[in-house]
């Protein structure tokens, strides 16, 4: 089987990207191949960069707190550019209370502070491994 | 997936990020092969150099430099395969946000997989299908550590070989033997404490190592030295000596020369190689590549591996030595 490709994306305007790297590495050392774009990305960045490389998932990493506003306009504009089909997954601080509106908004998978990387790896193989039996 | 690449032929971004993953899978040779009669047009420059010298930056302001020019430009940003893992960190893209928004650009980052034979095959391919997907300029980076990211580069028609001050005593394409394949060289970070050192260390090297001075040797002592395949054959075309130019990458400064640079290159070729000498030579390159590759899977796909395992333990005890290995495995399948 080919190693997942992973596109990690921070939006917003926070500037720390500390934790997106540690996903990124740890995805990286798990056998994934994964697409860093720095900081502050755009939706409509996000959606091109997804589109372009052809990932099999976006993980998001948010620490500003706008992710209820940020992670549905993200689906929206990945929606709109064919990219239904492309699963979200949100890390960051997420409060537990914001998690139903995520998952409400289209988001596959939400992983607040204290997520081990090895679960987020798990969730991620197991969301590959759906969306290529489904053709 | 035969509409992919009508699909893609009508101007699908979506359709060519697809065909370039079923490239990279080794499941897109029915496409390729429709591809083919599309391609040819647009011209492939190849950026390499170490390490941080700033290839991902001056990739970034020559391809808005060139969609100034009303040039649609594709990019492919290669980086490596972790050897422990599998997996890899494509990070090229940060330094290329400036071309977000801009359907005339499409950048596609690159695993090496650490499958170097089938690398180099790949990169053309992808080169392919952003070719015929109308692309009038394709950028190739990779990273100038080793033969197989010269093998990769070969696959463009400029190289440019970038280098920047401070990194070291020596230059760094000198080490990776790298020096030899450049069209154009890019001193960048010429903003920096060094710049002008590394320019004079390498207008040297030039000097020293360039084929026209070594064709000059050569007649002079009166010997005759078959010149490497990938280096323009002499006698058949005027050499050419490769411009080097300093830039700011991220300043966009020495933007305006490099693309000057590239374009006296391809009238150089366009000029003096009116019979196409030059692409004939890729051409048998790729195809001897291409053989050994399918030749080697279509042994491996008809191989029996307890007669490999028994045959490598034979080589181990000193019963056999590995040639005669080979000639055991090649004769006892496929007739049995
Ligand atoms: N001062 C200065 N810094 C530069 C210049 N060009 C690039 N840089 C910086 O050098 C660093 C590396 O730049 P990249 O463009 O990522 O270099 P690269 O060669 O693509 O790096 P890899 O892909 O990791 O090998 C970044 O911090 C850039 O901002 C320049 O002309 N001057
Ligand atoms: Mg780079």
């Amino acid at each position: 089987m080919r190693a997942p490709r992973v596109l990690i994306a921070k939006p917003g305007l926070d500037g720390h990207d500390r934790g997106a790297k540690v996903i990124a590495r740890a995805l990286r050392d798990a056998g994934m191949e994964v697409i860093y774009t720095g900081l502050r990305q755009t939706p409509e960045m996000i959606a091109e960069a997804a589109l372009q490389e052809d990932v099999d998932v976006v993980g998001l990493s948010i620490l500003s707190g706008a992710h209820l506003t940020l992670v549905p306009r993200i689906r929206e504009v990945m929606d709109a550019a064919e990219l239904a089909d492309v699963p979200i997954i949100v890390g960051g601080i997420i409060p537990e209370e914001d998690k139903d509106a995520l998952m409400q908004a289209g988001v596959a998978g939400v992983f607040g502070p204290g997520t081990s990387t090895e679960e987020i790896r798990d969730f991620i193989h197991a969301l590959v491994a759906a969306r290529t039996s489904n053709g | 997936m035969a509409n992919l690449v009508q699909e893609l032929l009508e101007g699908s971004r979506r359709a060519l990020a697809r065909l370039l993953t079923y490239v990279e899978n080794d499941n897109a040779q029915e496409e390729l092969a429709q591809l083919y009669a599309h391609t040819g047009k647009a011209w492939v420059v190849g950026v390499t150099g170490a390490p941080g010298s700033g290839k991902s930056s001056l990739v970034n302001a020559l391809a808005k430099a060139y969609r100034a020019l009303n040039q649609e430009v594709a990019i492919i940003a290669v980086d490596p395969t972790s050897p422990f893992s599998g997996g890899a960190i494509l990070g090229d893209r940060i330094r290329m946000r400036d071309l977000s928004g801009d359907t005339g650009i499409f950048i596609r980052s690159m695993a090496t997989r650490g499958n170097l034979g089938g690398l180099a095959t790949h990169t053309r391919d992808f080169v392919r299908v952003m070719d015929a997907a109308g692309f009038d300029i394709i950028i190739v980076e990779t990273v100038g550590a080793g033969q197989s990211e010269v093998d990769i580069v070969r696959t463009a028609h400029t190289t440019v070989v970038v280098e920047a001050p401070g990194m070291g005593d020596d230059i760094q394409a000198i080490k990776a033997g790298i020096l030899e394949i450049a069209d154009v060289l890019v001193v960048n970070k010429s903003d920096r404490p060094g710049a002008s050192q590394t320019l004079r260390a390498l207008r040297t090297m030039l000097e020293l190592g360039h084929p026209a001075s070594k064709e000059q040797l050569i007649a002079h002592h009166g010997q005759v030295m078959r010149m490497q395949v990938n280096i323009a054959p002499s006698g058949q075309l005027p050499l050419w000596l490769p411009p080097v130019v300093q830039t700011v990458a991220t300043d966009s400064k020495g933007i305006d020369e490099l693309i000057e640079a590239i374009a006296a290159h391809r009238q150089h070729l366009q000029e003096n190689d009116k019979s196409g000498i030059i692409e004939s030579r890729a051409i048998e390159l790729e195809l001897y590549e291409r053989l050994r590759e399918t030749l080697f899977a279509a042994w491996q796909a008809r191989t029996d591996t307890t007669q490999l395992q028994t045959l490598i333990e034979r080589v181990r005890r000193r019963q056999l030595d590995p040639q005669s290995a080979v000639a055991q495995l090649l004769t006892s399948n496929g007739q049995s």
